[in-house]
């Protein structure tokens, strides 16, 4: 006799890797449990404006795999959970799952009342803090799926009520409780994903001190049209446009003393953050700081173009400081030029820190039978019998490689659940 | 079947506010032939979908109309079994982003309604395909190296059967001709284990090996693929289901530097490839007289990240020229072992085998343009080191390694298309409407396809792909490129990259073994039929398909294979006969619903613009105008299409000929960086178009009267300006004369 539950797979995280795992295992014919912590899927590239190096949007692509989601009732997804424990062994884990309260039941039509209705306003997740949103929110315009959230800060308040009650569909529930959710399945794949590395980390650099220091996460949302400033990049200090731009490269990464590994994305994403400022601003000045550019295979063009780009610097040295100029918020960068052995003051407007990629399997727990290798990755695909590791859980990765890893993970994942 | 209409009006969300719902009724009852129609407050509740199922099993009703938000939202509540159903959007693209209360925004819920009743009068809900011959789970795995190893033995484990297949006399491709490994955990070199993969390979019950073997022909499709396969001159056939194609690369041809970097001028200098063969053979000599290697330089980039050579990097070569200068430095400490690099490219954990050569005393040089000198047997390598910012001289080099890249197998051979124009010279060059696909004649699948016997490629040889989203999937169905003749890439990938593979295969057997679709349109049932008596052999389907799944037989009529077919329905649009249709879309319908359109007389001044846009991004677009509440012009009527490759240009004349004043197709970018879901949709639907356009003008009846517009699906912000400005456009051009007619 098959016994269902154990013969399903579970994925933990809805990011690109995840996705695929759960979508390609469910149309090969296999039922999947997809348990993300964001209160949407898609993970992070839901946050990016383009891809490189086609310079398309990733939600061509996300609703995409929605719609294979939607067609497959062999796919169950959890959104605002978390993986709380692990025990047992192949072809029978237990996992305790908890799923947070969204405050906002499936009866939601996604009209938007609740949030018209709402004054408290939080910082945006999704724009990394960048801008406000009312603390009844639809996460982004393209949400999967399409549910409001309410903060627990505004359920706990009095304003509650007032929200509650402007929903006509009896949605809404300030009661509602974390709960938890026990699964018995038969193989997990693990596919949490990466956090941008702290850039308060980097002492010398001034984030956080000065406000024309930001983030190459940050720089996506400013470039997206349904970013903070509707997709026009502009300096936070003074909302100026920026006439010259700096990307630092490895700003953490390939350093002893923060990431010594390569995100081994962050060439190609400040290269594809200078064709945005290029696109709007189409006088500006940008340098890019580097060690090594990272273009690998096809992309190695993508680089090849930008150099022939006259108002493009490819600038070989590392970025020892920046320090801002209090009267203008400008930024001044001290680097060395490697080339000519000189050391070099460089004024910009905005400077964007190619921070990069902390493997979220290094921040938060992981089941013990997962070995992670000394950066926090979990480094090989079969981390356990039965126990998966895919994209950036693995190994730092960009989309493409993600997608391929996933793809590999729910093979994987099937075989551990086959009976021969 | 009996067709038994039911629609439903959703009345929440704004919709009841700013519609005269009762009216809406008066249409659906009227025109639609509705035997049952209902509203309800909130239909997407449980009560809501209660009252459905009951009019389902009490009153008989199968087709239903749910007139509520859009298709893309509550899929799971408005979904009964057993009947078929379409979802009018009158959320999002009725209420949200018009006026309420207005005659224009009820005009267009109204017409909505009549042009999904017109969907719904001739739609039926398809049967899945299943073919005459037995179908075929196996996977065929072409190329014995360890992409194609692996890919054999994922699927084995799996519990499917393999057949892999490999042109030389052993297994194991260039891992053979290797001595060490670099890969995870990127400590150290690593021992080479090829021996072990073919042992288990070789071992496994369901995997059976055919070595100094080729594919001399391959014909069907998925599930129904027939290999012929060539050992020793005897010929067996297998039935296939899915393949996986792992043909391996080839070094790049060191002669066509034409002596760069002293090759060809001195023994000493080899390139990455021929060190592996030395040092698999135990000691790392020099190549001239076998004597100790002192002094090495390696140099990257030969003939790589150079237009006039490799235009890409092969991803690998940095790794290799650590891990051999490791061994040289391993073999002897006290040897001097340099590499002059470009950009070093060590992604990932890799930076610690970087950190490793340097531990072990190996030399970087960043350099731009190093130069060998061969002076004799003597050989010094000149390079203006970047670091230092002066230039240096290596004098007395035992050894010169070139870093010379990978060549995908696929990237051999004649130009397919190029021999077909010679073959045909009296086809004329306008015939080929959308752009050409490259396909190399490599001798790998020799497919027997219309279209060309290897997969297409999208630049340098490698094939094409959605190389972002949807890497694994080419241009031909159930074949599945991986390893490095898919991209540049090392062992540590490609033992990842076969697995996805070999996951992909099985998925596309699973998927056609039940008659469904696979990816983007995975799990449809529905498949084009042809009525073949009206064929006029114009060779138009075979030759737009995207993805060759249609041959074709001697006199020019198309033979469809229904398992190597997407579903996008370009071959659809392509016929000028209209002989193609799916049980579920076809040119009739798509005429009926614009047939259906109610257009006011010209004196009403009210023109009517017809929108045919993509359903994947342009309609979800479309979606999000009204999410953010914006609005724009309500003369637009949509519909979305499976792809704008089905555009069949009767529709124009269909919209003409009922006075509708304009048609605007949305559809995704093309061209080299194309976003299409099915590769030349859009651009397909742009040219024929663009054939329209002209002859709109030969008939004086104007030709801005279509356009195409590019959308991508994040593009909501700027379409309802796109939109109004278009509506301006059709008023100062005026009503369409064929109004009232």
């Amino acid at each position: 006799m098959v016994d269902v539950e154990t013969q399903s797979i579970l994925v933990v995280g809805g990011g690109m890797s995840g996705l695929t795992a759960a979508i390609d295992a469910a149309e090969a014919g296999h039922e999947v449990y997809l348990v993300e912590k964001n209160p949407y899927l898609g993970g992070r590239v839901a946050q990016l404006h383009q891809y490189f190096p086609k310079l398309c949007p990733p939600y061509c692509g996300l609703e995409l795999n929605f719609r294979r989601i939607k067609n497959n009732s062999k796919i169950h997804f959890i959104t605002m959970a978390e993986v709380e424990t692990v025990s047992g062994q192949k072809g029978a884990w237990d996992v305790r799952i908890k799923i947070n309260p969204r405050y906002v039941n499936e009866k939601c039509t996604g009209c938007g009342k609740c949030s018209e209705a709402c004054t408290m306003e939080i910082d945006n997740p999704f724009n990394y803090g960048m801008d406000k949103i009312k603390a009844a929110y639809l996460p982004h315009d393209m949400a999967f799926p399409q549910r409001y959230v309410i903060d627990p800060e505004l359920a706990k308040s009095a304003q509650g009520r007032t929200v509650k009650e402007s929903c006509a569909y009896d949605a809404i529930e300030l009661d509602m409780q974390a709960k938890t959710v026990d699964l018995k399945v038969g193989a997990i794949v693990w596919a949490t994903g990466w956090s941008p590395y702290d850039a308060n980390k980097l002492d010398t650099l001034g984030f956080g001190n000065y406000p024309n220091v930001i983030t190459n996460v940050m720089m996506e949302r400013l470039a997206a049209g349904n970013g903070p400033t509707k997709g026009k990049i502009v300096r936070p200090s003074d909302g100026k446009e920026p006439q010259t731009v700096g990307f630092i490269q490895c700003a953490g990464s390939r350093d002893e003393n923060n990431l010594p590994f390569c995100s081994s994305v962050c060439c190609l994403a400040s290269m594809k953050q200078a064709t945005y400022v290029r696109e709007q601003y189409p006088d500006a000045k940008i340098y890019i700081f580097f060690i090594d550019i990272r273009a690998m295979d096809r992309l190695e063009s993508f680089y090849a173009n930008l150099k022939q780009d006259g108002n493009v610097t490819f600038f070989k040295g590392k970025v020892a400081k920046i320090e801002e100029d209090s009267a203008t918020k400008n930024l001044v960068l001290r680097v060395e030029d490697t080339t000519a052995g000189s050391l070099n003051r460089i004024t910009v407007d905005l400077a964007v820190l190619a921070t990069g990629m902390q493997p979220n399997t290094s921040l938060s727990p992981v089941p013990a039978l997962a070995q992670r290798d000394d950066y926090g990755f979990i480094a090989s695909l079969q981390a356990a019998p039965g126990f998966f590791a895919a994209g950036c859980s693995r190994t730092p990765v960009n989309v493409s490689e993600a997608v391929q890893d996933g793809t590999a993970a729910a093979l994987k994942a099937i075989q551990s659940i086959v009976r021969r | 079947m009996d067709k038994k209409i039911a629609v439903y009006i959703c009345t929440g969300c704004g919709i009841g506010e700013a519609l005269d719902i009762e009216q809406l009724s008066t249409v659906a009852t009227k025109e639609c032939k509705a035997a049952v129609c209902k509203n309800h407050p909130n239909l997407c509740s449980a009560e809501g979908a209660q009252i459905i199922k009951d009019d389902i099993a009490n009153e008989g009703v199968n087709t239903l109309i749910i007139g509520a938000c859009s298709p893309r939202v509550m899929y799971d509540v408005f979904n009964f079994e057993g009947t078929i159903l379409d979802r009018v959007n009158l959320r999002e693209q009725v209420v949200w982003s018009h006026a309420p209360k207005d005659e224009d925004t009820q005009m267009m819920a109204e017409d909505y309604l009549r042009m999904s009743a017109a969907r719904m009068k001739s739609t039926l809900p398809p049967e899945p395909y299943k073919p005459e011959q037995e179908m075929s789970t196996d996977i065929l795995v072409v190329g014995g190296g360890t992409t194609g190893m692996t890919a054999a033995l994922e699927v084995a484990k799996a519990g499917y059967r393999a057949v892999l297949v490999e042109k030389e006399d052993e297994l194991g491709g260039f891992q053979k001709k290797v001595s060490k490994n670099v890969t995870f955990p990127f400590k150290d070199v690593q021992a080479n284990e090829i021996q072990k993969l073919i042992s288990s390979v070789t071992a496994n019950e369901k995997i059976e090996v055919f070595t100094g073997s080729k594919i001399e022909k391959l014909s069907g499709g998925p599930c129904v693929f027939n290999a012929q396969i060539k050992q020793n001159g005897s010929s067996s056939e297998r039935h296939i289901g899915a393949v996986v194609m792992a043909a391996g690369w080839q070094p790049y041809d060191p002669e066509k530097l034409e002596k760069r970097f002293g090759y060809g001028e001195s023994a000493n200098v080899i390139t990455n490839v021929q060190f592996e063969e030395r040092a698999k053979s135990g000691k790392i000599t020099r190549p001239a007289d076998g004597k100790a290697v002192k002094t090495a330089a390696f140099i990257q980039c030969a003939g790589q990240r150079d237009p006039q050579h490799l235009a890409y990097c092969s991803a690998i070569c940095c790794f290799t020229a650590l891990k051999q200068a490791i061994q040289i430095k391993q073999q002897d400490p006290k040897s001097n072992v340099f590499v002059f690099y470009q950009e070093m490219r060590t992604p990932g954990q890799g930076e610690d085998f970087f950190r490793k050569a340097q531990q072990e005393g190996v030399i970087f040089v960043r350099s731009q343009a190093p130069e060998v000198l061969t002076r004799g047997s003597k050989i010094a390598v000149e390079a203006f080191d970047e670091l230092l910012g002066d230039k240096i001289l290596l004098d007395d080099v035992d050894m010169v390694v070139l870093a010379t890249g990978m060549v995908p197998a696929a990237a051999f051979g004649e130009d397919f298309k190029a021999k077909k124009l010679d073959e045909e010279p009296d086809k004329k060059k306008d015939e080929m409407v959308a752009s050409v696909d490259s396909i190399f004649m490599s001798d790998i699948l020799n497919l027997e396809y219309r279209q060309g016997p290897e997969l297409p490629e999208l630049k340098n040889g490698f094939p094409d792909s959605h190389f972002i989203c949807f890497p694994y999937e080419s241009r031909r169905t159930g074949i599945y490129a991986a390893g490095p003749v898919r991209r540049p890439m090392g062992i540590a990938n490609a033992i990842e990259d076969a697995t996805g593979a070999a996951m992909k295969a099985i998925q596309c057997v699973e998927l056609t073994s039940k008659g469904m679709a696979v990816h983007p349109r995975a799990g449809d049932l529905s498949y084009p039929e042809f009525f073949m008596q009206r064929c006029t052999q114009c060779k138009r389907c075979t030759e737009e398909c995207p993805f060759g799944a249609i041959n074709e037989d001697e006199k020019g009529n198309p033979l469809p294979q229904p398992t190597r077919c997407r579903r996008c329905s370009v071959c659809m649009g392509a016929c000028p006969e209209r002989i193609i249709s799916f049980s579920n879309y076809s040119v009739g319908m798509i005429g009926d619903i614009i047939k259906s359109i109610n257009v006011p007389e010209e004196y009403d001044e009210k023109p009517r613009m017809l929108v045919l846009c993509c359903e994947n991004d342009a309609y979800p677009a479309l979606d999000m105008i009204g999410l953010r509440r914006m609005t724009y012009n309500a003369w637009v009527r949509v519909i979305p299409v499976r792809c704008l490759g089905s555009l069949n240009l009767v529709w124009v004349a269909d919209s003409l000929s009922k006075g509708i004043d304009g048609i605007l197709l949305l559809g995704c970018r093309h061209g080299e960086n194309y976003q299409c879901h099915f590769v030349k949709g859009s651009e397909l639907a742009n040219i024929r178009l663009s054939k329209v356009k002209e002859t709109l003008d030969r008939l004086v009846l104007e030709s801005e009267r279509v356009r195409f517009e590019t959308v991508a699906i994040t593009d909501y912000d700027k379409l309802p300006a796109l939109l109004d400005e278009y509506a301006e456009k059709l008023v100062e051009i005026g009503p369409n004369p064929y109004k009232g007619y």
